[in-house]
């Protein structure tokens, strides 16, 4: 009997046969998959997997425990959604990223030490840029780069951490991290940030989400930031840090929810402000805000992929993203209405959507730990929250303006998968008994008490009147909003104006320099130096070589062999002594 | 039934319906506050019945105009071709 079968391992080996299976096979294949690896993680038990030895360092493949089962639960149903949304496609490169983008993001969750982590976690990172450069286009395929480049750099980051935090701790193992937060934990902690949009780490999300193919960001708005929740509430539970970013992350994704014209960047600021209270939950650390943050990430993950569908449901059909160009779709698209105001009213945590017994989890655990300040603020972001995916962007999309757009429902299996995620988002909401039982922590929670219901009523219902009341100032604008990619964007220019400019004139300045003095110099001493060589060093050699040859030959001459010669040479020879002699010593 | 509904929301001819249908639901909630036990209740926010009204409004209208406030004089908003 089998007792563990790795999720991950059934996604990214089952990418492989995608591409050579006929369509009506395909079309089954792709649900099957999913389907088993959810009967997987049901017949999980905890306990450790997979261990072995590697360059002399523990290594474990799979660690299963109440944290990991309740996250990869939601993502073999949000796979199975997701895959049923985009069961229309023809081509299978999205599928193959997909299933290769899910089975990393298992490998994470079941990740028992970092070397593992790390590599499913770029295994993420490669497989979800494909799902942005697959829109095609020149600005898809830009933002795809970016993206690619952000996780790769926090990617090298979190490799990093790794390496230094291992070598002060003396192991890999994947585990909390509580008295030693060295250098190498933080870098870690960066790491994780990243993926989880943290600002000023979230621009990625903004930028590349509204790029991404309709399908693919389905999946895109589930995985990479719940993946990065998940690790955070692994290894940093308690970070007093993480209360804050998750707090002001809460409202900074509400504040440009306003601003945002282009629908899905609208929804991914929205993701920003939701991983907030995930964030917020895993810093304040106790039970009930882990069980927070956990089941509010699985709701997340539900409604946002409905929400991201409904949108995608316009795009595929209309072609139109940007709210300025939208409205009047409720005439002819009903179902996608009703469908996505489900998701709208579960992220804006009204009674019986999945929102309300989770998102208030965190905000009661806020308020048990007596932080007054944050509960304050996370519940006026749940205010903006409304205010935006549940009256906004619906307004401006489904009613306001009759445009006259052409449109009718989506494909089926897309109306299919809404249905899905919706009737999920309901049933968490209405009973969520069985949720609550996957958590991490037992749960002591309940949020159907009649003054929760009526604060909540309170807060939505009257943010409803702000809207009513301030309608025309929430009006889309046809523009973009600028955040801190902007850094990075306008860096790369700054840096191409470096290199091109005053970097490429300095290079002519000094090829110049070289071409009309510095080699004419060379080539001048040159052709000197070779005319002295010829004129004098070998004038000289063949100069004194000749005199020799000719000394010799005169020698030579002298040496006749003839008897009187050399008399009269040594007669001559004696007169000269002689007078020599008579000059000196006179 | 869902296109009913649906139409409910977006046909102009339900407008006045529509409108006393939503005061209707602000001035129940607010009733029902004052009615809910509130024994639980820790901070001091939280005893005052129709605070969540007014702190829904309020927060609503601050979102609204302090977001607009950076996107216009804060400079955060910017022409479409800003990046090209």
């Amino acid at each position: 009997m089998i007792d563990f079968v790795h999720p991950a391992l059934l996604f990214i080996l089952g990418a492989v046969p995608i591409p050579f299976l006929k369509e009506t096979i395909r079309k089954a294949y792709l649900v099957l998959i999913p389907l088993l690896a959810f009967l997987a993680v049901l017949a999980m038990e905890p306990g450790s997997y997979g261990a072995a030895s590697f360059i002399g360092q523990e290594i474990l493949i799979a660690k299963v425990d109440r944290l990991s089962i309740v996250f990869a639960t939601v993502f073999t149903i949000m796979a199975l959604i997701g895959m049923i949304y985009a069961l229309h496609l023809t081509r299978p490169g999205q599928h193959v990223a997909a299933f290769v983008y899910v089975g990393s993001a298992l490998g994470v969750v079941f990740a028992g030490d970092y070397l593992t982590l790390y590599l499913f976690w770029e295994g993420m990172a490669f497989a979800s840029a494909y799902l942005v450069f697959a829109q095609g286009g020149e600005k898809a395929v830009r933002a795809a780069f970016r993206y690619l480049m952000v996780h790769v750099t926090g990617g090298v980051a979190l490799l990093g951490g790794i390496l230094v935090h291992s070598a002060a701790t003396g192991s890999l193992l994947f585990g909390p991290i509580e008295s030693d937060m060295g250098p190498g934990a933080y870098v870690i902690l960066a790491g994780f940030l990243l993926n989880a949009a943290v600002p000023p780490l979230n621009a990625w999300l903004t930028d590349a989400y509204p790029e991404a193919t309709v399908t693919g960001a389905v999946f895109m708005s589930a995985f990479t930031t719940k993946t990065a929740v998940y690790v955070l509430a692994r290894a940093f539970p308690g970070t007093e840090l993480l209360v804050w970013l998750g707090t002001v992350m809460a409202l900074y994704g509400v504040v440009y929810a306003v601003l945002e014209n282009d629908c899905r960047r609208l929804l991914a600021y929205h993701i920003v402000s939701q991983v907030g209270y995930m964030v917020a939950g895993v810093g304040i650390g106790t039970e009930m805000a882990v069980n927070g943050a956990t089941s509010h990430a699985f709701a997340h993950i539900l409604y946002k992929g409905l929400l991201f569908m409904g949108a995608g449901a316009v795009i595929h059909v209309t072609g139109r993203r940007k709210l300025t160009e939208l409205g009047g779709l409720y005439k002819t698209m009903p179902l996608t209405v009703a469908l996505y105001m489900v998701g709208a009213f579960a992220i804006s945590a009204f009674p019986f959507f999945s929102g309300f017994v989770t998102k208030s989890m965190v905000v009661a655990a806020a308020g048990q730990d007596h932080r007054a300040l944050v509960m304050l603020a996370l519940t006026m972001a749940s205010s903006g929250t409304f205010l935006h995916t549940g009256l906004k962007l619906p307004y401006y999309m489904f009613f306001g303006t009759d445009r006259k757009l052409e449109a009718q429902e989506p494909p089926r299996n897309m109306l299919v998968a809404m249905g899905m995620a919706a009737a999920l988002c309901i049933a968490i909401g209405v009973y969520p008994g069985p949720l609550y039982a996957l958590l991490p922590y037992p749960v002591d929670f309940d949020a159907y008490t009649g003054a929760h219901v009526t604060e909540s009523l309170g807060i939505l219902m009257f943010t409803a009147l702000g809207f009513v009341i301030f309608l025309k100032a929430l009006d889309p604008e046809n523009t973009i909003s600028l955040d801190t990619d902007w850094f990075y964007r306008k860096g790369a220019r700054g840096f191409m104006w470096l290199a091109e400019k005053p970097l490429a004139r300095y290079e002519k300045a000094v090829s110049d320099v070289s071409e009309t003095a510095v080699l004419p110099f060379l080539h001048g001493s040159a052709r000197a130096g070779l005319q002295l060589d010829l004129n004098g060093v070998d004038g000289v050699v063949n100069g004194v070589a000749r005199s020799i040859l000719n000394g010799g030959g005169a020698l030579r001459r002298l040496q006749t062999g003839v008897v009187t010669h050399y008399a009269l040479a040594m007669i001559a020879g004696v007169i000269a002594t002689i007078v020599v002699f008579a000059v000196v010593w006179r | 039934m869902i296109e009913r509904i649906v139409d409910f929301f977006g046909d102009e001819t339900y407008a006045i319906r529509r409108r006393r249908l939503f005061y209707l639901v602000l001035a129940l909630i607010v009733v029902a506050d004052f009615l809910v036990s509130r024994e639980h209740a820790e901070y001091l926010w939280e005893r005052l019945p129709g605070w969540s009204a007014v702190y829904g409004f309020g927060s609503c209208v601050i979102l609204i105009f302090v977001s607009k406030f950076l996107g216009h004089q804060g400079g955060l908003m910017r022409r479409e071709d800003y990046y090209d």
